[in-house]
């Protein structure tokens, strides 16, 4: 190494830490790393496309072989293909939140950024922001593949689909935040809960079959899953031109419990893994 | 406060609380179940002194650090930097802060830019783009700055690192193995670049180290760890001195194998029989 000294001694410039305008420059530092990370590989630029897309694909030929059956429910436009839509959704949003924070974990980078002056909430904020964003680029080409390769018009659904989003990436982000605060706690090992939880959620929730299926006594566990709401909404809506707005409400109060539960989770688990040091492991 | 920019320029030398300590740890205790890995450890660091910790492998260094930097809860104890208690009140004193740790990575798919762009956007630097430019020019990573940070040599990744660590011109630079595997030159280099740092804003250092050369060449003053407790706090010389030794190295090996400093000089000293 040889002796060298700066051209031009520049002092930072120090903005004030606390406020909501710091919040908001903090977290769009992150969108910006996480924007830097999609950009540097066009893998992972497909891959967000690539299996929503097989889905689609799957379903709607499968779809378009029951219409030719005399099962009425088979026969109702795009049902099938409305559910694999919005599961995905709710699926890719989770996945989003979940990868991108574990992705922080594998670089080894959330030592830097928790001893950083961010605050757990916007790094929470931020990875919320960011899955909407990743959800964006994976599924609008996809409900455009769907409309051209099979009529399908995610936008039928109307204003109903705004809220069904809604509700469905409100729950993704309660599980995104399960799912962070376990692997804060419990390191990498515990990574296949990032995949794996909203799979629970795929027989209770009924997204391809009505709640009536489901026994008695499972229904109500089933009602009380904010997407139950959204997959019957978007069967009555698509096979009987009927919506209960009340039944949204009623999902997104849920929501509002499912959301308090996941940050407060969130937040004990990383007070845990301050108390178990398991924090300085992470990576290792 | 900049009146025009509503900012906070910093100052070279300018302190906003002259009259808090740096660091001001007391009774830190910190418990992995019956592992007791920092066993009420007490100390103060002054405004513009370099202090390190050392120790073995296991000494409570690093936890110590992290408890600093508010990674690690203690079980009992407190810290507090700039005043500010680290358990509750961490983030009215971060941007104050940094540190730099081998065992903590930038995003390798990152390019260096990015990485430092992002965490100029954390500290809340304005300026961003001209202090990256400076910092990279001053650590020698302007030809850096387009590559992906994980395509970078050890020696590079730490000046990487270390430019993370200086682009908010920190109060308070903690440094964990700040040379840990690189060459000698790299390394002295590296040394070289602290001590300008810490002389020229007078900027408190708090390093972890292994390395005696590094402590000798860096510290104002050793805190020794053995166990999880300080075993001895005193300048280099005067720790060189006390033990009738010639370098640090010495010192530390004494140490380690339960010497004590009232050994003769020129004797064989004994071992300590609890060792």
């Amino acid at each position: 190494m040889t002796e060298h000294h700066a051209i031009k001694d520049v002092e930072p410039v120090l903005l004030p830490p606390a406020g909501l305008h710091a919040s908001l420059r903090r977290m769009a530092a992150l969108v910006r790393r996480y924007t830097y990370l999609l950009r540097s590989s066009g893998v992972r630029l497909v891959e967000l496309i690539y299996w929503p897309f097989l889905q689609m694909l799957t379903w709607g030929f499968l779809q378009k072989y029951l219409a030719g059956t005399q099962n009425p429910y088979a026969q109702a436009a795009g049902v099938l293909i409305g559910s694999v839509l919005l599961w995905d959704i709710l699926f890719r949003s989770k996945i989003g939140f979940s990868t991108t924070f574990i992705e922080e974990m594998w670089s080894r980078n959330l030592g830097n950024l928790l001893t950083s002056p961010l605050r757990p909430y916007e790094l929470v904020a931020a990875l919320s922001l960011w899955s909407i964003i990743r959800l964006g680029v994976s599924m609008v080409p996809v409900a455009i593949a769907a409309f051209f390769i099979f009529g399908f018009n995610l936008l039928d659904l109307g204003l109903a689909l705004a809220a069904f989003f809604c509700v469905l990436v409100l729950t993704s982000w309660s599980l995104g935040l399960i799912s962070a605060g376990v692997i804060l706690r419990y390191g990498l090992g515990a990574e296949e809960l990032a995949w794996s939880l909203a799979f629970l959620l795929l027989p209770f929730c009924c997204v391809y079959y009505p709640v009536s299926v489901l026994p008695h006594w499972l229904q109500p566990v089933a009602l009380a899953l904010p997407p139950t709401h959204v997959f019957e909404g978007m069967r009555s809506i698509l096979l009987h031109n009927t919506f209960d707005a009340m039944d949204l409400w009623w999902a997104l109060g849920l929501n509002a419990i499912y959301l308090a539960v996941g940050y407060v989770t969130f937040s004990w688990f990383l007070g845990s893994a301050r108390v178990n040091g398991t924090l300085l492991q992470l990576g290792e | 406060m900049d009146e025009t920019t509503g900012s906070f320029r910093k100052e070279v030398g300018a302190r906003a609380e002259p009259e808090r300590l740096p660091v001001a740890v007391s009774g830190l205790t910190k418990r992995y179940g019956s592992v007791t890995a920092v066993d009420h450890v007490s100390f103060t660091v002054e405004a513009g002194t370099t202090v390190a910790l050392l120790g073995g492998n296991g000494a409570g260094k690093t936890t110590t650090i992290a408890m600093l930097l508010g990674l690690v809860m203690p079980t009992a104890g407190e810290v507090r930097v700039f005043g500010a208690d680290m358990s509750r009140n961490r983030y009215d004193v971060a941007q104050r802060m940094n540190f730099q740790s081998p065992y903590v990575d930038l995003p390798a798919r990152l390019t260096v830019k990015q990485n430092l762009t992002v965490y100029a956007g954390l500290y809340g630097i304005a300026n961003a783009a001209e202090r990256i430019a400076c910092v990279a020019d001053d650590l020698q990573i302007a030809t850096l700055l387009d590559r992906p940070t994980g395509k970078l040599s050890a020696g590079q990744k730490t000046r990487v690192g270390l430019a993370k660590a200086l682009l908010n011109a920190p109060d308070l630079l903690l440094l964990d193995e700040p040379t840990a595997s690189l060459d000698p030159d790299t390394a002295d280099w590296i040394r070289h670049k602290l001590k300008d740092y810490a002389r020229s804003r007078r900027a408190t250092l708090l390093l972890a180290s292994h390395n005696m050369a590094e402590v000798e060449r860096l510290a104002d003053r050793v805190i020794l760890l053995q166990a999880g407790r300080i075993i001895e706090d005193e300048t280099p010389k005067a720790l060189i001195a006390s033990y009738g030794r010639e370098t640090l190295e010495d010192v530390f090996l004494d140490v380690v194998r339960g010497r004590t400093r009232d050994t003769e000089e020129g004797a064989a000293p004994e071992v300590a029989k609890a060792s």
